[in-house]
């Protein structure tokens, strides 16, 4: 069968099960479409986490980011992973006990104080708004690429199908929708890693091939040398950095590492899912089953992005770096190469006989002794692979290692239910603040639950309609935002929430003045480094050379943290105590005895 | 409640073992994973080192038996302090 008729079956059957479970699944209250009514088990609850949490840019994007760089990127998936343990231990229990609706309320509540939730609601929008951006334009562009439909009626598409379950089902739609989301999602990124995996190295786990023997391409035997020796082998013979070992400055790596880790913790949509469980011991089980699913493709995505590099610069060196390049005529007419041609037109992978050899010589040409050595063997100064996008490991993989169609297709629906799982997560994330903490927590608190609902339905379209609207007209700085998000995430609401729980002596003063203090001043810093609200040429400093020792912009979400509970620390204990109730408040969540009644009522 | 003995003496057993499942997780990812990565470069495993497995795989491993355990172990202290839910 046709591979365009193909996709469209695939993603068109999962937009038919996502539609059904959102009929299925349709929110009767305020508590089943903030909380899904706090019925969810805790596995159902942790793979819609998984589903939640793990992004087109985790799915398309992430093995890539490994790949080029090597072990200086595993930054990611430490920090990725990581922070779910600081979720488990000092968050999602207390949260879960307290038992309300939105990260931001728990903020108002703890610090008695309408301006802490206001910035906590103000942190929480513009966080998950620009987080957001990231996952339309993602659908759109699947869709593009799969379906061949243009990338504005794509995202449009997109958009109509959150509607349906989001609108109506709020928490409850979304949850079951993330957990079909989520099989979909890591069928569609392992099976072509572990076919991958077994014609590289013979093992079917690709986590364990990467560190097995590397396969002879020739003879399929095994070479008896290591996949990753084998691939430090030739990225240096090539001219990059090795793969394996550490190339960037530790610091800046360490407080990367440790900012990601805190932005996850902090992150308010995946923090709300462990309000939608029955108790405190289901939270603390719903993390570790959480991570147990992200986990299944953060183990894959190293794998598949050592073994792409190494299959791919074999296939551009077939006889070995001392031999001759890949001739042109080869990759135009062996079937080995088919999918250069398919991927070339997407823009993604592109090359060019610069010199008229007609071969197209791959290699570092920023490496000086590496373009004299390939001047002296008579390949040319410039690298002839041009273009080589990171993108293509993962979504070319299925047709490199020669899978069947169908698999080309769930691939496609499985990018399409990463960027739409996360995207309905943080549309709930913000309308829920909308209704739930600016219209009835500040502006109406006497809305009845009938119009409560309806608000945050309204809410909902309203947050749908401005991501659209945005994943249309993408802001220049669109890929600079993530470390928006985990900066404000880092620098403001981690701390606060976590003073709020093991902190009685922190106070409403302490805690405005901690978030406003990590907020501004990591907020300066990326805008000192990537422009002020990122207008290119306004930076006074750049990444490669920050301001403050070797930080990146990227990594200062640590540093706003800890700056946010130095203030928090020192202005509280120049104030007066917390009131009585607030102590009590503390010393109630500390316990998990009660929950389900701090559930009934609502 | 600040008054029971009982809730703090259970409210510093868990920051006990909060504490300690912290410094096992800077331990595998920030120290084996980064700064005793150049310590643990001897130990070879597949191709690389042991330090390039922590940051690739063992930290995530580590990650999930930290909160399997939490989960366990809390649980288990809810019910020997009477603090469980019913």
């Amino acid at each position: 069968m046709d591979q365009f008729v193909l996709n469209w079956i695939f993603i068109g059957a999962s937009f038919v099960l996502y539609i059904g479970i959102a009929v299925w699944a349709r929110a009767g209250s305020t508590s089943e479409f903030y909380a899904a009514g706090r019925g969810v088990h805790p596995v159902v609850n942790g793979m819609a986490t998984g589903a939640d949490w793990m992004s087109a840019a985790s799915f398309i994007s992430m093995a890539g980011l490994i790949a080029f760089t090597g072990y200086d990127n595993s930054t990611f998936l430490m920090g990725w992973t990581g922070g779910y343990v600081l979720l488990a231990l000092m968050l999602a229990p207390y949260l879960r006990k307290f038992g309300k609706f939105t990260v931001s309320e728990f903020i108002g509540d703890r610090f008695y104080s309408p301006t802490a939730r206001l910035v906590a609601v103000i942190c929480l929008i513009v966080a998950s708004i620009t987080y957001v951006i990231g996952q339309m334009t993602g659908v759109g562009v699947a869709f593009g690429r799969f379906l061949e439909v243009d990338n504005t009626t794509g995202l449009l598409i997109g958009a109509a199908v959150v509607f349906a379950y989001a609108v109506f089902g709020g928490m409850k739609g979304v949850t079951y929708t993330q957990v079909a989301q989520y099989v979909v999602l890591i069928m569609a990124y392992t099976i072509p890693a572990i076919f991958i995996s077994l014609q590289l190295t013979g093992n079917p786990i690709p986590a364990l091939g990467l560190f097995g023997n590397a396969v002879d391409p020739a003879t399929g035997a095994d070479s008896g040398v290591a996949l990753l020796a084998k691939l430090d082998q030739i990225v240096t013979e090539l001219g990059f950095n090795e793969y394996t070992t550490h190339h960037s400055d530790t610091l800046n790596m360490v407080l990367f590492t440790l900012s990601l880790m805190i932005g996850t913790a902090g992150l308010p949509h995946v923090i709300m899912r462990f309000f939608t469980v029955p108790t405190v011991a289901s939270a603390r089980w719903s993390a570790g089953w959480a991570l147990v699913f992200i986990a299944l493709l953060y183990l894959t995505a190293p794998a598949v992005g050592a073994m792409a590099r190494l299959n791919i610069s074999q296939l551009m060196w077939p006889e070995g770096t001392a031999s001759e390049p890949v001739s042109a005529e080869m990759i135009n007419s062996d079937e080995k190469y088919a999918w250069m041609a398919t991927w070339q037109k997407t823009g993604l992978l592109g090359w060019e006989d610069k010199n008229g050899d007609g071969k197209i010589a791959y290699f570092n040409d920023k490496d000086a002794d590496k373009v004299a050595a390939m001047e002296a063997a008579g390949w040319g100064s410039e690298n002839e692979l041009t273009n080589f996008n990171r993108d293509i490991l993962v979504l070319a993989n299925p047709e490199i290692a020669n899978l069947p169609s169908w698999v080309i297709a769930l691939v496609a629906a499985g990018g399409l239910a990463a960027a739409l799982s996360t995207a309905a997560g943080l549309l709930l994330a913000i309308s829920s603040a909308v209704s739930h903490d600016l219209l009835k927590g500040q502006l109406t608190p006497n809305m009845s639950e009938a119009n409560e609902l309806m608000s945050a339905r309204l809410a909902m379209a309203g947050a749908i309609a401005v991501a659209t609207y945005l994943g249309l007209n993408p802001p220049g700085f669109a890929a600079q935002t993530v470390a928006l998000a985990f900066g404000l995430a880092a620098a403001s609401i981690f701390p606060a929430l976590m003073m709020g729980i093991f902190s009685k002596r922190v106070n409403n003063k302490g805690a405005v003045a901690g978030m406003l203090v990590g907020l501004v001043v990591t907020l300066v810093y990326i805008f000192l480094h990537k422009g002020w609200f990122f207008i290119p040429g306004t930076n006074s400093f750049t990444d490669a050379d920050p301001l403050l020792l070797t930080i990146k912009s990227t990594s200062f979400g640590a540093v706003g943290a800890m700056l946010n509970f130095a203030t928090a620390y020192l202005v509280s204990n120049a104030t007066e105590e917390p009131p009585e109730e607030i102590v009590e408040l503390v010393e109630s969540i500390r316990v998990p005895r009660g929950a389900g009644a701090a559930a009934a009522d609502h | 409640m600040s008054d029971k003995p009982e809730t703090n003496a259970y409210w510093a057993t868990n920051i006990k073992i909060v504490t300690w499942c912290l410094v096992l997780w800077a331990l595998v990812s920030f120290g084996f994973g980064i700064l005793l990565r150049p310590m643990l470069s001897g130990i070879a495993v597949g191709g690389s080192d042991l330090g390039f497995w922590f940051a690739q795989q063992g930290s995530i491993l580590v990650f999930l038996a930290i909160i399997f355990f939490y989960a366990w172990r809390m649980n288990k202290l809810d019910a020997e302090y009477g603090v469980d839910e019913q």
